[in-house]
């Protein structure tokens, strides 16, 4: 079965080769039959990827320590969840899981592409087919996850205990949907170069797979966001650690482009400028691979340090990269300029979007690789951290949040900058109040935590605004609100109900960061701790034993400073005796939208042990807003008009006498 | 304003913006980045009391001290010169003597570097990168652990 695995790999690779010349040269020459190749070649690509994982999958599940790769990183007394989802918790199987969903997002486009124009949907086939075949040589080369041990080990070495978690089984597939669904827009973008042809129907075909790619990036994001802050035990929700900054970057610039597609599809304008960002997108998601996987950085998703791999990935990056920037070079001259806008418009706020999520994607960047730069150059060690980002990506989000209301409500072509403020008034009077209320009644809150949660008021009242707006609300009766709000496209509930998300995760930042307590204290059983109208009894610390590791377990009381009694909170010190590793187990209870967060720490000298409480105040709507925001996507993705190959609405009007073509 | 005039404030205002960003980055990297040391560099670098660092080595033997609480000291050594750190908090799991840490914070003016934070290895192969480079660089470092 293993070798099946492997063999299916071989064969994707050489299939993948035809995929990416073939259909190629079938587009240059105008030969149905050549270009023809590309759409089974990527659904048996697909299907010879799955097996390959499915093989792999199998050897984890039935802890077949003969393979190598098995042997290291996994047990037999591993929770079988634990044992699936292994199959990606290492560099080798994770890349595996890289390639099976690109070749997924190849052969959806093979089956749902079927109306496209046939060069360029033999082009896009063709570019998924390079990257395919890149990643594919990438595994055989310098990652095969299907070595065999001879003799095989008795036991294997178990996972890495920080990610036996359920949070491997979401957080990097998800990621991995989101990073390389935009291998597609990509795709799109260079078959459109070389193509020479850009249109605002291309919009139309992009924006789904970009839509559909961002939606799960933000998922994977906010997943991993949750995971690290409750697996790591510090309480901390984003660190701007350089492999965030990796995953953060596409998002930021794949927003962009989403907004960009946007005007493209609609007033085809701004086409050089979205085929840029399109590429720059999948770029940075290249980018985050290399990063992540190459081993240049250290941190738990650096699994394994082989400076070959390192090289390789550089390799596909430049050629990538380098390759698509040049053609973008050559070619973007040739194509024609769109349609002209007044800056006072929604295209002009859609630019104005553009401008500053660039320019943040670049500051994430400059700050991500500078400690590389100056390394390398200077020999000097730095660390660029919390503060740096802070400071400039803070700085400059700012403006881009206030103005985010005014984009929906401003007109195509030439807006009306008065009236958008005017229908804004309320929401901005709500805004108001909330700077006041969060000032004069919220104990400890200071001028930032007051302005923040105006901002996050602002958006997501002004997301409201805007819903009600197309409605006619105040102007019209309920019932013909009602009437015009079923008539809305899908696509308009997306936006407000994105904005919306994007405003409930700025005030669960704000909420935590501005407000948050934490103790740290020496406790022994019996001994109280009083925290935000709290009160935690400690009662006492007990063994417990898990499947493959032993646990002190901590039990704590939970009241509220009245005396009401709310249950235990749990926190526990786990120990993984395979790989001699402790892991802290947080106790964690959500009160409200708040969390309390419980972390142990050592026991003392005298009997007692070190604890430290966090009061979260609004924390999980930081999450929450990022599954807003999944759920705007989702709801854009099934608007009728981004559905290819759905027909047209007709006209209710009856209808016209056909008129005779000129063409 | 003519049309042309009007492309060209826009220009304008999007390249000011961008000098902006721009001149925020600089500004950020020059004030905002931390130098990281081993024990060792710093009798040739100078580090003035209250500037933030990173430093790093190894957890010397012997010299975790448990105070009054949460309060731990312990040294950090490149087996050349070794400095006491001060830290008030949880440590990391894998916090363990002879183990590589990187810790952050500032000099007292004593010489005490008081920390803020202490990051330790994730997993038993993990040492921080800045301090195994340095470690090798030092020959102290044996590649077969």
């Amino acid at each position: 079965m293993v070798e099946t695995g492997h063999f299916a790999l071989v064969l994707a690779f050489a299939l993948a080769l035809v995929q990416s010349t073939l259909p190629l040269i079938g587009a240059r020459k105008g030969d149905e039959r050549m270009m023809a190749v590309g759409a089974p070649a990527a659904m048996m690509g697909f299907a010879l990827i799955a097996l390959s994982f499915g093989a792999l999958t199998m050897a984890y599940l039935q802890s077949d320590f003969s393979v190598a790769n098995v042997w290291e990183n996994s047990h037999s007394l591993k929770p079988t969840l634990f044992k699936l989802t292994g199959t990606w918790g290492n560099h080798e199987g994770s890349m595996l899981l890289w390639v099976l969903i690109l070749t997924f997002f190849g052969a959806l486009v093979a089956v749902f592409g079927a109306n496209l124009p046939a060069s360029l949907r033999a082009n896009v086939l063709a570019v998924q087919g390079w990257i395919g075949a890149a990643f594919m040589l990438f595994i055989l080369v310098t990652s095969n996850p299907f070595a065999r041990l001879i003799p095989a080990p008795f036991e294997g070495r178990d996972l890495n205990p920080v990610l036996q978690d359920i949070g491997l089984a979401v957080h990097p597939p998800m990621l991995y949907l989101g990073y390389v669904g935009f291998s597609v827009c990509f795709s799109f973008a260079v078959a459109a170069l070389i193509d020479g042809r850009v249109d605002a129907a291309w919009a139309r075909w992009v924006r789904p797979w970009t839509l559909a790619a961002w939606m799960f990036l933000t998922g994977g994001i906010a997943m991993g966001s949750y995971w690290a802050y409750y697996e790591l035990g510090w309480g901390g929700f984003w660190f701007w650690d350089p492999v965030e900054n990796a995953s953060f970057m596409p998002w930021l610039a794949g927003t962009a482009l989403l907004h960009s597609a946007l005007v493209m599809e609609k007033r085809s304008a701004l086409k050089i400028w979205t085929i840029l960002l399109a590429i720059l997108t999948f770029s940075l998601s290249l980018l985050g691979t290399f990063l992540v996987r190459s081993g240049v950085l250290t941190s738990v998703h650096a699994f394994a340090t082989d400076p070959g791999r390192g090289i390789f990935i550089l390799a596909i990056l430049t050629v990538f990269i380098g390759g698509s920037l040049a053609l973008f070079a050559f070619r973007a001259p040739s194509l024609s300029a769109g349609g002209l806008f007044h800056p006072i418009s929604r295209e002009g706020a859609l630019v104005l979007n553009n401008l500053f999520l660039t320019t943040a994607t670049a500051t994430v960047l400059v700050g991500t690789l500078y400690p590389l730069l100056v390394e390398a150059v200077a020999g000097d060690k730095i660390s660029v951290g919390a503060p740096f980002f802070n400071l400039t990506f803070g700085l400059l989000m700012v403006p881009l949040l206030l103005a985010v209301p005014f984009g929906p409500m401003l007109a195509w072509k030439r807006g009306d900058l008065f009236a958008a403020a005017q229908r804004l008034a309320a929401a901005f009077g709500g805004a108001l109040l909330a700077v006041l209320i969060v000032f004069l009644f919220v104990d400890g809150a200071s001028v930032f935590a007051a302005l923040g949660s105006g901002v996050a008021f602002w958006l997501i009242l002004g997301a409201l605004t805007d819903i009600a707006a197309r409605s006619g609300v105040p102007k019209v009766k309920l019932a013909v609100a009602l009437g015009r709000l079923s008539g809305l496209p899908r696509s308009a509930f997306g936006t407000a109900l994105a904005h919306l998300g994007l405003g409930l995760t700025v005030l669960g930042i704000v909420g935590v960061v501005s407000l948050q307590t934490e103790k740290i204290v020496t406790m022994r059983p019996g001994e109280t701790l009083d925290i935000s109208g709290y009160t935690l009894r400690f009662e006492g610390i007990h063994p417990y034993k898990g499947p493959n590791y032993t646990e002190d377990r901590a039990t704590f009381v939970l009241a509220t400073d009245k005396g009401e009694a709310l249950g235990d909170i749990v926190s526990a010190k786990r120990f993984y005796p395979v790989r001699q590793m402790p892991t802290t187990e947080a106790g964690i209870r959500t009160l409200g939208l708040s969390q309390l967060y419980v972390s142990l720490g050592d026991g003392t000298q005298d009997g007692g042990i070190v604890v430290r409480v966090w009061w979260k105040p609004l924390v999980t709507l930081i999450w929450i807003g990022g599954l807003v925001m999944m759920a705007a996507g989702a709801i854009s993705l099934t608007d009728r008009r981004l559905r290819i190959g759905a027909p047209a609405k007709r006209p209710q009007t009856p209808p016209v006498e056909p008129r005779p073509s000129l063409l | 304003m003519t049309r042309k005039q009007k492309r060209l404030t826009v220009i304008g205002g999007a390249l000011g913006f961008l000098g902006l960003a721009t001149a925020l980055v600089f500004y950020a990297l020059g004030q905002k980045t931390s130098y990281f040391y081993m024990p060792a560099d710093l009798q040739q670098a100078t580090v003035a009391p209250g500037e933030r660092i990173r430093l790093g080595g190894l957890v010397e033997k012997g010299t975790i001290i448990r105070g009054q609480g949460t309060e731990i000291t312990f040294s950090v050594t490149d087996h050349e010169k070794s400095v006491k750190v001060a830290y008030t908090g949880i440590l990391p799991d894998l916090f363990r003597e002879e183990q590589g840490v990187i810790t952050e914070g500032v000099f007292q003016p004593d010489g005490v570097f008081i920390a803020d934070s202490v990051l330790a290895k994730h997993d038993e192969t993990y040492m921080p990168k800045e301090v195994a480079d340095s470690l090798k660089a030092k020959g102290v470092w044996q590649e077969s652990r």
